[in-house]
């Protein structure tokens, strides 16, 4: 198939505005000037100025710890959740519990973070880590239950019953059978809590109590007033970071394709 | 028995953590507010029982909302920017998605993963990146300014422009991805035939083409409009103090006039608001589902 005229210039322009403004980001990162829109030299003094910007390491150093934390309780939940939905049958409540699932995938982060707040408030937890940690798992825990449950649904059953028969026990069918052909599914939920909890500032905003600043919040506040060299600095870093991530990601991912496609071939 | 607890976690996290929550905010929205800690008014206590608390509820907040003008406009006018963006990210889209699905195979994989990429990218950086293009002395006025094509440097930051571009920069990918999903299984014969029997190109297009990938667009456009209805930080960063939108009203009325049971109004309004086009977004799910199998 040939590319038409028109064809090729939809890709070009499409994919010139989705990675243009990241690429004038990084470019303009390395400017010596403080004005950040006039070029005048290249410069790496911005990510010096931010690695000794202890507020900015304190707030990456949060930002770490909540989303380790929260991403993999929610991958923990949000399999569970999976598996209960998916392989549960019928329960009591059910239709609940599958809309406590995608309800937070629609709601508006505004509201989840009110939400969530008002409930800390009322429980009287000091809010900090624990709490931002708490909230990114219950919204984050929804998307790993999608994308594991997918997984459920599209593999075959009769695995999980052959093990049954043969003498598994329910959770050593789950741990020997169930969990290594839905890994791909686990892993890239945690990934994607991860990234989610990275992310989000508006929930973090809400949840967050005077001793706990995230790194979204701190960049909020500090774009608020306008562009800034070490912005630009740190968005740079972070998207290195992603871009690495997901190359790896997907090497590895081929890798393993090749290795199946090779393993199918020989049997 | 263990299956049971299986459930039970994960069940009861969402009870807690998202059901609990929502019902503290609808009672809230029916509280008055007041100079205490918290700052509302009736605080429920077991004592009193629920029959003396749910006699101390009232609909003024919700009354309260209709008279003043600012929320009426503010959710009004976040309609109508959540549906012109959601119209002009499908008008960008369509043709991105459509020249993907006519790619050699060998390219489709990769341009995809160029697709999702940005996703993986932190939203913040990718909404802070236009403010830099699109202020006054910014890349985009130098650029113009210097071709001569404009003598004084345009305002768009802080202007609903900026925040178009911003929603439709952001959420591209959300209509991208379901419309391609449903081109790329088009079958080409279908156009051929349409074409051998006197359709023009165009008309092939629009009788053909635009109608088999109806589900994709249908899903593209909510999977876009939902989550920009109550979108906080696009508004925020771009449109400045004139651009009104229901998130940011929230956001103020709680952290900057701590209202919050007002607060607790406007987000129990927005919901009740969203119910309508998820609901029609879940229909189109299953109906495709039901199509596929």
């Amino acid at each position: 198939m040939r590319l038409s005229g028109f064809n090729i210039t939809s890709l070009t322009l499409g994919f010139a505005f989705l990675y243009l403004p990241m690429v004038i980001l990084v470019v303009y990162s390395f400017n010596e000037s403080r004005l950040v829109t006039v070029w005048t030299g290249f410069s790496t003094k911005w990510y010096g100025e931010l690695l000794n910007n202890q507020a900015f390491l304190d707030a990456a150093w949060v930002t770490f710890k909540v989303a380790v934390f929260s991403s993999t309780l929610a991958t923990v939940l949000g399999t569970l959740a999976a598996y209960a939905l998916v392989r549960g049958g019928r329960f009591l409540g059910r239709t609940l519990f599958s809309g406590m699932i995608y309800a937070p995938l629609v709601m508006p982060e505004v509201i989840t973070g009110l939400s969530l707040l008002l409930l800390f408030i009322g429980i009287g937890l000091e809010r900090g880590v624990l709490t931002i940690v708490l909230a990114h798992t219950t919204f984050s825990m929804c998307y790993v239950s999608v994308v594991v449950s997918s997984r459920l649904v599209a593999f075959d059953r009769s695995l999980e019953e052959a093990a049954l028969d043969l003498g598994c026990s329910p959770w050593g069918a789950f741990r020997l059978v169930t969990l290594p052909i839905i890994a791909p599914a686990v892993i890239s939920g945690w990934l994607l809590a991860f990234t989610l909890s990275l992310d989000d500032l508006v929930i973090a905003s809400f949840t967050t109590g005077p001793s706990a600043t995230t790194l979204p919040i701190k960049i909020f506040s500090a774009v608020r007033l306008g562009v800034s060299p070490e912005i630009n600095a740190l968005s740079t870093l972070m998207i290195a970071i992603v871009t690495l991530g997901v190359i790896v990601a997907s090497l590895l991912s081929k890798r393993n394709f090749v290795h199946q496609q090779q393993r199918n071939t020989v049997d | 028995m263990k299956r049971v607890v299986v459930a039970l976690i994960p069940y009861l996290w969402l009870l807690g953590l998202f059901l609990v929550p929502f019902a503290i905010v609808l009672k809230i929205s029916l509280s008055d507010v007041a100079m205490a800690r918290p700052p509302y008014l009736p605080q429920f206590s077991w004592n009193e029982g629920i029959g003396a608390f749910l006699s101390q509820l009232d609909f003024e907040n919700f009354t309260f909302l209709t008279t003043d003008d600012l929320y009426w406009k503010a959710y009004l006018s976040s309609l109508k920017i959540a549906a012109t963006s959601t119209l002009l990210t499908l008008l960008i889209g369509y043709p991105i998605a459509y020249a993907m699905a006519r790619t050699p195979e060998q390219w489709r994989a990769t341009l995809m993963m160029l697709v999702i990429l940005p996703f993986w990218t932190s939203f913040l950086i990718r909404v802070y990146s236009w403010m830099g293009i699109l202020s006054q002395e910014g890349y985009l006025n130098q650029l113009l300014l210097g071709l001569g094509v404009i003598s004084e440097p345009l305002i768009l930051l802080n202007t609903k422009i900026a925040v178009y571009i911003g929603i439709v920069y952001t959420y591209i990918p959300f209509m991208i991805l379901p419309i391609y999903a449903a081109l790329h299984r088009l079958d080409n014969s279908l156009i051929e035939a349409a074409e051998d029997l006197g359709c023009s190109r165009a008309k092939a297009f629009w009788l053909v083409t635009v109608p088999l990938s109806r589900n994709g667009i249908v899903a593209g456009c909510f999977l876009v409009f939902i989550p920009t209805l109550g979108e906080f930080v696009i508004p925020s960063l771009l449109g400045g103090s004139g651009t009104l939108m229901i998130g940011k009203v929230l956001w103020e009325e709680f952290f900057n006039n701590r209202d919050w049971p007002v607060a607790s109004a406007v987000a129990v309004v927005l919901v009740l608001i969203l119910i309508i086009p998820i609901v029609l977004f879940q229909q189109n799910q299953q109906k495709q589902q039901e199509a596929e199998s």
